[in-house]
């Protein structure tokens, strides 16, 4: 009984993981974009960026909604004690993405939209640090008494905090001007060349010292990382995400236009799979492992039965909306921004 | 000023007014995207353009409420973690399940094909775009169903079992299908159609009663008139069966709803105070106008059935009496004129005075029509405090006390979130407000240029 419940935690942990990089991947560059927008020139260019993303943005924020949820049934311990931990970068996430969620359709009807380029932009940029934040003060850790969170709520803030949010902030910059090259043309696209090669460059620089403060902080990770032959099989991820930066720099260089967008989805897939084997066995180190945390077999297994067995159905169906928008912006948009591309998205 | 330091119910007031917020959306959601499938299918079946413009005209206004019910969900979706850990420890392994059921199936539909629905038109062939609309409308309802599974759950938990203070499941069927579970989902479902009914009716009369394109808003008013000769009184039969299942499974509930304080002796019936001042302290109402017997008859459906007092539960398990009363009065009011409104539209229907050359005798018809607009919104508010603060003191009901659900906050964190969400909600909700009447004073396209007609950009030039 013990190790169907070890083995179905441990496929929870995989296809959460998996929502995870399926999140941080798309709404990142969703969220890169906004965080762009803030030096756009005008609002016909920020118009242009929005209309880039009109398509997609909502299926994409519904995978952060997914993974609040599937967390909350397969591991609700750590569900209640990550969000009461961290509830105030939790609100100030929910705020960045309530204001650049309705900035979408506001932007669109409004006479002025200055107020709503910025709420975007700022919205998104919030939404980013927040998502930093939680993100290095889950990897620090959390003070737990029995099965509650025993810290303050200012916990969270810390040197490291900070320094995985400017991470996170410049990593969805580099999504961000990667998918601009990709979906844009003219200056907007020059422009975004210039700003992906200094997001990737202080992407990297932060990303180095994520790698090499988190076995500081946690021994447990350090054993795993710096263990013969087990180091051999792991260090296949940060050296892939090496080569994939290489490789990037090089794309940047040329002036390819998809490549520099997969490159970067590369170095965030290794990133993530090397936090996840960081972590392993535990979803908040020292305190809680992944089988303290799960739902009983029996939820887990329902589960399975409902959720595991969409998530294909689901990246199928989103993989078709990309199929059916896919090429430049202001190419036939339907609708929205397709007025506004038209006079600014042309070379 | 004492509770702005009482964390419990600052975390109440939030969750209360974040969920009263976000409520307002979906409802529209759901209704109004059925709706678009029934105009898609008319188009594709009759082949009159008309519907398709409509289709056109009422997207925009879906898409606008959509993105407003897409961001007040969220805070909804992290709540339980932030401001109800104990309770998201208790019950994740099956309140959790659930909502993970709720984001996947429904929401990813939802968000899923929205955007081929959407921006679609010119892209996908037809089918696929029909397709896409009834996905659309399939993932907003399924929404409906699993959020009130999970909220049915709360009121009459089944087919758990407690192990060290977490609930769980022991037979998924008990506990999905529970007591509350078929009442609750048919209840708020078709609370959705309702209040898209009126909106939709609401806008079209708005129209009419201007003369603007009266033909082309007949045909809307047509279809919601004859929807909502049937949906309206079958809420009724809907509320009767909830109150039933109340009864049996929620006594005390039933009983601070109704502010009946002492049980009916046997062989007597209990009445049905149709207005109270009902009196906490002093156990009692005030004053009351009753209906003799009535209670008895609308609960066990005989003159004389046992309905119990609130004066049988301890006093620490009582609901709050006013509000409840209150609430659920002026929900059934609204159920009830809805009916007749219906009813009378129906009427005029078959007299045939929805054409447009008959139309403009009808002008109160109309107006009525426009008047109703909100209340649809207001009666399902006006449930959902029922429902809600029916269930206290208790967040599982007879299980887990709401006080015992809640995180250890600072007030202060707890207060601050507050207020912001009361700020930016209300300043989403002027700005929605606005644009919403921009929306309509511009009314619909009615040069839409036809999918495959022309390939998209070069409007106007295809069916003038």
């Amino acid at each position: 009984m013990d190790e169907v419940q070890l083995f179905l935690a441990n496929i929870w942990f995989v296809l959460i993981g998996l929502m995870l990089v399926f999140y941080v991947v798309l709404d990142g560059f969703d969220l890169g974009v906004g965080v762009l927008s803030l030096f756009a020139c005008d609002e016909d260019r920020r118009g242009v960026m929005m209309a880039s993303l009109g398509t997609v943005w909502d299926a994409n924020e519904t995978w952060l909604v997914l993974l609040g949820g599937a967390l909350f049934g397969a591991f609700p311990l750590f569900y209640a004690t990550v969000f009461h931990a961290l509830y105030i970068p939790t609100s100030l996430m929910i705020l960045g993405l309530v204001f650049r969620g309705v900035a979408f359709e506001f932007h669109e009807n409004a006479v002025n939209k200055r107020p709503w380029g910025l709420a975007f932009g700022g919205g998104s940029l919030l939404a980013a640090l927040s998502q930093g934040a939680m993100l290095g003060a889950v990897i620090a850790g959390l003070p737990m008494e029995g099965e509650r969170f025993s810290g303050s709520v200012w916990h969270w803030l810390s040197p490291f905090a900070g320094l995985v949010a400017v991470g996170v902030v410049f990593g969805y910059a580099l999504l961000g001007s990667t998918y601009l090259i990709l979906k844009t043309r003219g200056e907007i696209q020059r422009r975004s060349y210039r700003r992906a090669g200094w997001s990737a460059l202080i992407t990297f620089a932060a990303g180095a010292l994520v790698t090499l403060f988190t076995p500081l902080m946690h021994p447990g990770v350090a054993d795993k990382w710096f263990n013969w032959p087990a180091m051999a099989w792991i260090a296949f991820l940060p050296l892939t995400a090496l080569v994939a930066f290489a490789l990037l720099l090089r794309s940047l260089r040329r002036r390819y236009e998809t490549a520099p967008f997969v490159y970067s989805l590369l170095i965030f897939v290794c990133s993530f799979a090397g936090l996840a084997i960081s972590l392993y066995p535990y979803l908040l180190p020292p305190e809680l492992t992944i089988v303290a945390a799960a739902s009983s077999s029996k939820t887990l297994v329902f589960m399975l039965a409902g959720i595991g067995m969409l998530l294909p159905v689901m990246i199928i169906y989103n993989g078709y909306q990309y199929l059916v928008f896919r090429g430049k912006v202001g190419a036939g948009h339907g609708e929205s921004g397709s007025e506004a591309a038209g006079n600014a998205g042309g070379p | 000023m004492e509770w702005l330091s009482d964390t419990v119910f600052l975390s109440r007031l939030q969750f209360a007014f974040t969920a009263m917020f976000h409520i307002l959306w979906p409802v529209l959601t759901i209704g109004l995207s059925l709706f678009l499938v029934l105009l898609e299918a008319l188009w594709i079946k009759t082949g009159d353009h008309d519907y398709y413009r409509h289709a056109r005209f009422w997207w925009k206004l879906l898409l606008l409420n959509f993105g407003v019910g897409v961001v007040s969900g969220i805070p909804l979706e992290f709540a339980f973690g932030m401001n109800w850990a104990p309770f998201a420890t208790a019950t994740g392994d099956f309140f959790g399940n659930i909502l993970g059921f709720e984001a996947a199936m429904a929401f990813m539909l939802e968000a899923g094909f929205l955007g081929i629905a959407v921006f679609g038109w010119h892209k996908v062939p037809r089918a696929v775009h029909f397709l896409a609309t009834c996905m659309v409308a399939l993932g907003a309802s399924l929404s409906a169903v699993w959020i009130m599974v999970a909220n049915a759950w709360m009121q009459t938990p089944a087919g758990v079992l407690e192990r060290d203070g977490e609930f769980i499941v022991q037979s998924y069927a008990a506990a999905i299908f529970n007591p509350a579970m078929p009442s609750s989902v048919a209840h708020m479902w078709i609370a959705c159609l309702e209040t898209s009914l009126l909106v939709i009716g609401g806008v079209s009369a708005w129209y009419l009663l201007r003369g603007r394109e009266s033909a082309f808003f007949l045909k809307s008013f047509r279809l919601v008139v004859i929807v909502a000769a049937v949906v309206m009184p079958l809420q009724l039969l809907i509320g009767d069966e909830a109150g039933r299942v109340l009864a049996e499974h929620q006594p005390a509930k039933l009983a601070a709803i109704e502010a009946h304080w002492e049980t009916n002796r046997p062989g007597q019936g209990a009445p049905w105070a149709v207005l109270a001042w009902p009196d906490v302290a002093a156990q009692d109402n005030r004053w009351a106008l009753e209906i003799p017997d009535a209670l008895s008859l609308l609960i066990t459906h005989s003159r004389s059935g046992r309905v119990q007092g609130l004066k049988d539960f301890p006093v620490d398990e009582r609901p709050p009496v006013g509000l409840t009363f209150y609430s659920f009065r002026l929900m059934v009011l609204i159920g009830v004129g809805l009916i007749a409104l219906a009813w009378w539209s129906l009427w005029c229907f078959w007299r045939g005075d929805l054409r447009p050359e008959r139309i403009g005798r009808r002008r109160w018809l109309l107006r009525s029509w426009l008047l109703a607009l909100p209340l649809g919104y207001v009666a399902v508010e006006m449930g959902w405090i029922t429902r809600e603060v029916g269930r206290q003191p208790w967040v599982i009901y007879g299980l887990m006390r709401t006080s015992e659900g809640a995180s250890a906050l600072p007030p202060a964190s707890v207060a601050t979130t507050l207020a912001v969400y009361v700020l930016v909600y209300g300043l989403l909700a002027v700005v929605f407000l606005v644009f919403a009447r921009r929306l309509i004073l511009k009314g619909p396209n009615l040069q839409e240029p036809l999918p495959g007609e022309n390939s998209g950009q070069d409007a106007g030039t295809a069916y003038g």
